[in-house]
């Protein structure tokens, strides 16, 4: 088990940043001043409900789109990307 | 699959949601022999009020955590239920579960209904914020407006005091008359009027109108006695109220009425085999969480539930029924969103596009309202607030997975030990 002041490196739309284990990747992209949502045409893909249901922090996470990253920690070595790669995300 | 390992996987109960309902549960029936697996989506134990990160649970749970290990629980985390039929056949993420009973511990989400602005960065949910928080969302000296209806808005707001943000408004749609009331119906001493009282943000009769900001939220503007206010804020916390998570109760065949699990004196759903705790079965807080969790669990352990625990039950059942008569929603809230107000976020459609239509079905047939990726959580619950709408029954996934997962597993036979041929 990692302690709170434990930093892990993790990659945000290519910036290296160091945050601290333990921390959601929604709320490292929101430290990092992102919207932790893919910040497209439409409006309201924010996190909404920080707990798997809204599907509004959906992310691109080691190169997986659509993951909610409000549930998934920070991992070290982790590459999160918040802009879509030009396209729309797949549907389910 | 062979004939082992569907043995070797087969547990005498499930529990869906390691929160306090779940845990409960889970470690009774462990105590009394069974063999249990718990399953929850989040990393980590506790539910949405105990769990914090994966190395912190608060400390109220650790009990409840050793006495899990104790008994030996086996654990599922980062394990999503998409799918269940009846008792104990559970379709997860990781790989199919049988179980020869289910306790469903599976909580509630808040209610979050379109108004102006809502879907402007920097808005969130009460109960959404708080897990950003606990996450690691960083708020130190951040502006912070709660607005809404329900006991979390005071919970979230101290918590956010004692994170360091600046709380500026807690705004509470309920009228005085009956908070004082739901105050006394709590006895003397009760934190709630504490903390309403001594809370000088607080207002009563009082709600959002619209979050205002161009990128992200700048301020909000407020309905308040006699007339309204703007207040500047780098964060909005909105929420109606809990409202249970139905879907995998309705998937199961529970029976629902009021809007949660119907159960019995035992704890028991309409379905055989499959037992309901905590606010899946009505809105009434932890405590009562717990309480159904020890019934439940000495129910499917297979001993009678003791009397003291039966009163105690009802006691809470009661104070659920109080909570849902304070915080009813008055009629303006049903009146917030404009025509051009996006109703369903993940599809982008308005609420002009939705109202339109007689129901849900139709509704969603013709304007995808609720077709993405949250499968209609949040459109569907507000439809069903604003509109009436609903219920509407649930397909398969219950959650969006991805595809391979739906072919990496068949869907196991019901088992054929009932409950009570077994032992
Ligand atoms: C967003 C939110 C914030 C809250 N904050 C507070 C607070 O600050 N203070 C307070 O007193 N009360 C709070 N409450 C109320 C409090 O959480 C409940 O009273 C209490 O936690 C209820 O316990 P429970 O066991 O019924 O369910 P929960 O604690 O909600 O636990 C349910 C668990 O089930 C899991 N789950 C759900 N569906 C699935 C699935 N398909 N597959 C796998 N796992 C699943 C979830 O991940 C969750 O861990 C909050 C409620 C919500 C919804
Ligand atoms: S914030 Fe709602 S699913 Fe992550």
């Amino acid at each position: 088990m990692t302690t709170d002041s434990e930093r892990v490196e993790v990659l945000i739309d290519g910036t290296v940043l160091h945050v601290a284990a333990n921390t959601s990747v929604a709320a490292a992209v929101l430290n990092h001043g992102g919207s932790a949502s893919l910040p497209s045409r439409r409006s309201g893909w924010t996190p909404l409900c920080g707990m798997g249901v809204c599907w509004g922090c959906r992310l691109t996470i080691d190169g997986q789109a659509n993951r909610r990253s409000c549930l998934i920690p920070v991992a070290a070595g982790m590459r999160i990307d918040t802009q879509p790669n030009g396209s729309e995300p797949e549907a389910p | 699959m062979s004939s082992t390992a569907s043995e070797a996987s087969t547990y005498d109960l499930a529990v869906i949601g390691g929160g306090p309902g779940g845990l409960a549960a889970a470690a009774t029936a462990a105590e009394l022999g069974a063999r249990v697996v718990l399953v929850d989506e989040s990393p980590a134990l506790g539910g949405q009020i105990w769990r914090q990160n994966r190395s912190r649970v608060v400390p109220a749970a650790q009990p409840w955590l050793a006495r899990l290990e104790a008994a030996g629980v086996e654990l599922r985390l980062g394990t999503t239920v998409w799918q269940a039929t009846p008792p104990g056949n559970l379709h997860t993420s990781q790989g199919p579960i049988r179980a020869r009973q289910t306790v469903l511990a599976c909580g509630a989400r808040e209610l979050l209904l379109p108004f102006p602005g809502w879907t402007l960065p920097g808005v969130h949910g009460v109960g959404g914020l708080q897990a950003l928080v606990h996450s690691g969302l960083e708020v130190r000296g951040r502006r912070v407006v709660l607005a809404g209806s329900g006991p979390l808005l005071l919970q979230v707001a101290a918590s956010l005091t004692s994170h360091g943000a600046q709380v500026l408004r807690v705004a509470e749609q309920a009228p005085l008359s009956r908070l004082a009331r739901f105050s006394l119906g709590l006895g003397p001493g009760k934190t709630w009027q504490a903390v309403t009282l001594a809370n000088p943000r607080f207002r009563a009769s009082s709600w959002p109108l619209e979050a205002l900001g161009t990128e992200r939220l700048e301020a909000v503007r407020l309905q308040r006695v006699g007339g309204s206010e703007i207040l500047p804020c780098d964060l909005l916390a909105v929420g109606f109220g809990l409202t249970p998570n139905l879907e995998l109760p309705r998937a199961l065949g529970c029976r629902i009425e009021e809007g949660a699990v119907a159960v019995d004196e035992h704890q028991r759903s309409s379905v055989r085999g499959v037992f309901a705790v905590g606010e899946v079965c009505g809105i009434k807080g932890a405590p009562g969480a717990l309480v159904d969790g020890l019934c439940a669990g000495a129910s499917a352990g297979g001993t009678t539930i003791a009397r003291p625990l039966l009163r105690k039950r009802d006691r809470q059942r009661r104070f659920g029924r109080l909570l849902t008569r304070t915080f009813s929603l008055r009629e303006e809230i049903r009146q917030l969103a404009r025509s051009e107000t996006t109703l369903c976020r993940c599809e982008q459609v308005d609420y002009a596009s939705v109202a339109a239509h007689p129901d849900w079905t139709s509704a969603k047939l013709a304007s995808r309202c609720g077709m993405g990726l949250c499968q209609g959580r949040i459109c569907g619950a507000a439809t069903q607030a604003l509109f009436g709408w609903g219920p509407h029954g649930v397909r398969p996934p219950l959650t969006p997975v991805p595809v391979g997962a739906l072919f990496s597993h068949d869907i196991p036979p019901p088992p054929p030990a009932s409950r009570e041929s077994r032992s």
